[in-house]
Parts: structure tokens; C-alpha cells; sequence
């Protein structure tokens, strides 16, 4: 009962979070900001997938996270290395 | 959800849970609400990982109450904790490569320039 509330409440936190975070995606002056933005974006939606496997009692949406995370990181280097080379492989 | 952990787990399972969320949240207000990019960098890369610290870790409890041993939550956890370092470091170098606009205060024994 406790625990369901609580995975109702960290999901509500969790998806309010991933709103700020493409209001950041949309208003950033910087393209370092916008970057930043989808970085916490999908460490938000990576947590966000763990909370939804816990709810469900599935072990599916794990490996779903583990990749949320693994391609989030992979593209926040590449972006970030074409803002500051202009080139992402030289 | 199968057979209910007893109380003390449920007690910590929330805890964890509730933290989690409220880091993640504090993370992403803080990000938008912060008036430039270094102190905007400063927000999510600290308080979002420990919110996805304390979900993970609340469900590597859960998995732990119902008998078995999560994996996946331990390699999650490692991941992010190691690579959001990196993510950070690397987005304040193209910041300052672009000289991105900072409001810090410059020190004041130093020239100004």
C-alpha cells in the first residue's frame, strides 16, 4: 500500500522533471544548455522506466533503462564533442 | 505485487523511493530556474544521480524482499554513476569553448580584464 503510493509519488516527480527538462530543451540559450537538458533528460526517463518495472513486477523494462542509459551517454559525448571540435571522429 | 515485505523493508523502500523522486525533482527545477550554463551544469549532474541512486536502490530492495537479487538495478547504478562525471566534464568544455556566459562574481585580487 505504502509502496505503491510511493512509486505513484517518485513517478509524478519523475515525469514532472522530464517536463522541466524540455522546457530547458526548448528555452536553453546555449546548445551546451539544450545538450545538458537531454542528458538529464534520459537519466530521468532511465529511472522513470525502473519505477514503471517495479509497478508492473516485470523484469522487461530493465533492460529497456540499461540501454536508455548506455545510448544517453554514447550521444551526450558525441554531442558535446561536436560543440566544442565542430567534428565528432577527426 | 506477490507477498508483501514486512514493514521495516516497506518503512526503507519508501524512504528511498521518495528521496529518489524529490532529488530528481530538485535536479530539474534547478536546472531551469538557475540563471547561467555553469551553475545550470552545477543542478542535475549532482542531484539527479543521487535520485536515480535512491530509485534504483529502492528497487534493488524491493527485488530483495521478493527473493531475489537484482543485477540489472547494480549495473544501472554503476553506469550512471560513472559516466555522469564524464558528461559533465565534457559539456563544461564546449561550454567554456564557446565562452558560454557566466555570471560568477570575479575574484577580487585578481586584475580585472
Amino acid at each position: 500500500m505504502w509502496v505503491e503510493w510511493a512509486l505513484w509519488f517518485a513517478g509524478g516527480a519523475l515525469g514532472l522533471s522530464m517536463l522541466l527538462c524540455a522546457l530547458r530543451l526548448v528555452r536553453g540559450p546555449e546548445p551546451a544548455d539544450r545538450v545538458l537538458a537531454l542528458d538529464t533528460l534520459y537519466v530521468n526517463a532511465a529511472a522513470l522506466a525502473v519505477v514503471l518495472d517495479m509497478v508492473h513486477g516485470g523484469q522487461l523494462l530493465f533492460e529497456a533503462a540499461l540501454l536508455i542509459a548506455l545510448l544517453g551517454f554514447v550521444s551526450t559525448v558525441a554531442l558535446s564533442r561536436y560543440i566544442s571540435r565542430g567534428d565528432v571522429i577527426e | 505485487m506477490g507477498n508483501e515485505p514486512n514493514l521495516l523493508w516497506q518503512a526503507l523502500i519508501v524512504a528511498m523511493l521518495v528521496v529518489g523522486g524529490g532529488f530528481a525533482l530538485v535536479g530539474a527545477i534547478g536546472m531551469v530556474r538557475f540563471p547561467d550554463f555553469f551553475m545550470r551544469l552545477h543542478a542535475p549532474t549532482k542531484a539527479t544521480t543521487l535520485g536515480v541512486g535512491g530509485v534504483l536502490l529502492a528497487s534493488l530492495l524491493l527485488k530483495w524482499t521478493q527473493g531475489s537479487f537484482g543485477m540489472h538495478e547494480l549495473l544501472i547504478t554503476l553506469f550512471v554513476f560513472v559516466t555522469a562525471p564524464v558528461s559533465a566534464s565534457l559539456l563544461a568544455k564546449a561550454a567554456l569553448h564557446r565562452r558560454a556566459p557566466s555570471k560568477a562574481p570575479v575574484p577580487p585580487d585578481q586584475p580585472e580584464r
